[in-house]
């Protein structure tokens, strides 16, 4: 019996049915892969590490990508 | 120009925010001549499929990551180290705002900031208030380059404080300084090299312009013109006329 997670995605609430990793649901949002960081609870993760890193219960994830700016 | 290894030939840095097209950017970098561009670091929206931004940019341009929008030094470092998982860069320009009205960087921040990223292997270039004593921390915590204000973020009001950018070059002759902010129009991105800035960084001057490539074009020009004027020493500045012809044999 597999238990649902609830985890926040760039401060948005969100479901997941079962045992996830982080690279699964990079693919679940339709991410680009490629030019995208993720902080998992503050702390950046490695690309390397998003298969093996499995989500969990209130798990707090940023995913940032890059925009036009000079300042502010 | 050379920051932390990388020499540069350009004396300017380039914004990519507020341009009304992607094209109308990519004209305006390619006239401007500069080498780095600065881009900003924000959350991925999860509700449409977002193009990756970077693609726009020319493939040779350095990318300059900045951490804009971030009001604590907590949130700067947290903001520069996704930026270098992402590009796998070490330079960072570092911002941290103190308030929303005039954008002015709270420098004691921007200080704890610079401290924990340099030991954390960055090339941080910091943007702060133009004031010497800073200056100093900021090198002295070991930033590649300092990046004092002309004038408020975006509001092209030119060089307001000539004398501390003078006294910042004289003081710290070794120093690479990067004027950052202000700078509204051609004269304005001048005068911040005659005083003796080794570069300049600009966003809304050319992005806000009515035609971005003209003045891209005006701004390269402007600061080479500027940089020649630093190196060839200006005259001294009298009060009375002083004249350029001989006095004598002039007729009666």
């Amino acid at each position: 019996m597999t238990r649902a997670l609830r985890v926040y995605v760039n401060g948005e609430s969100r479901e997941l049915s079962g045992p996830t990793s982080l690279a699964e649901l990079i693919t679940k949002l339709d991410l680009p892969a490629a030019r995208i960081a993720v902080e998992l609870n503050r702390t950046v993760l490695r690309r390397n590490d998003w298969n093996t890193t499995m989500l969990q219960d209130d798990d707090r994830i940023e995913i940032v990508h890059f925009v036009g700016g000079g300042s502010i | 120009m050379n920051i932390a290894g990388r020499e540069f030939t350009s004396r300017l840095i380039i914004g990519t925010g507020k341009y009304r097209s992607y094209e109308e950017m990519r004209a305006a970098h390619s006239a401007s001549g500069a080498e780095m561009v600065t881009v900003a670091v924000r959350r991925v929206p999860l509700d449409r499929s977002s193009e990756s931004f970077l693609d726009y940019l020319d493939p040779a341009l350095q990318i300059l990551p900045n951490t804009a929008g971030c009001y604590s030094a907590e949130d700067a470092v947290r903001t520069a180290r996704l930026a270098r998982e992402a590009l796998q860069t070490d330079l960072v320009k570092l911002e941290v705002i103190g308030d929303q009205t005039t954008l002015f960087p709270d420098n004691e921040q921007t200080l704890e900031a610079a401290r924990v990223l340099v030991k954390e292997g960055f090339v941080v270039l910091p943007y702060f208030n133009d004031d010497l004593i800073m200056a100093k921390k900021l090198l002295d915590a070991g930033c590649a380059a300092i990046m004092p204000l002309a004038a408020p973020i975006g509001s092209g009001l030119g060089v307001q404080n000539p004398a501390n950018l003078r006294i910042m070059r004289e003081q710290l002759p070794d120093a690479t300084i990067i004027v950052d902010a202000g700078v509204g129009t051609a004269s304005d991105a001048a005068v911040a090299m005659e005083l003796g800035a080794d570069a300049v960084l600009m966003n809304t001057a050319i992005a806000e312009a009515q035609d971005a490539a003209k003045m891209a074009t005006a701004m390269k020009l402007a600061i080479q013109a500027g940089r020649l004027a630093y190196l060839a020493g200006r005259m001294p500045k009298r009060l009375y006329a002083s004249a350029s012809s001989p006095l004598q044999g002039a007729i009666k």
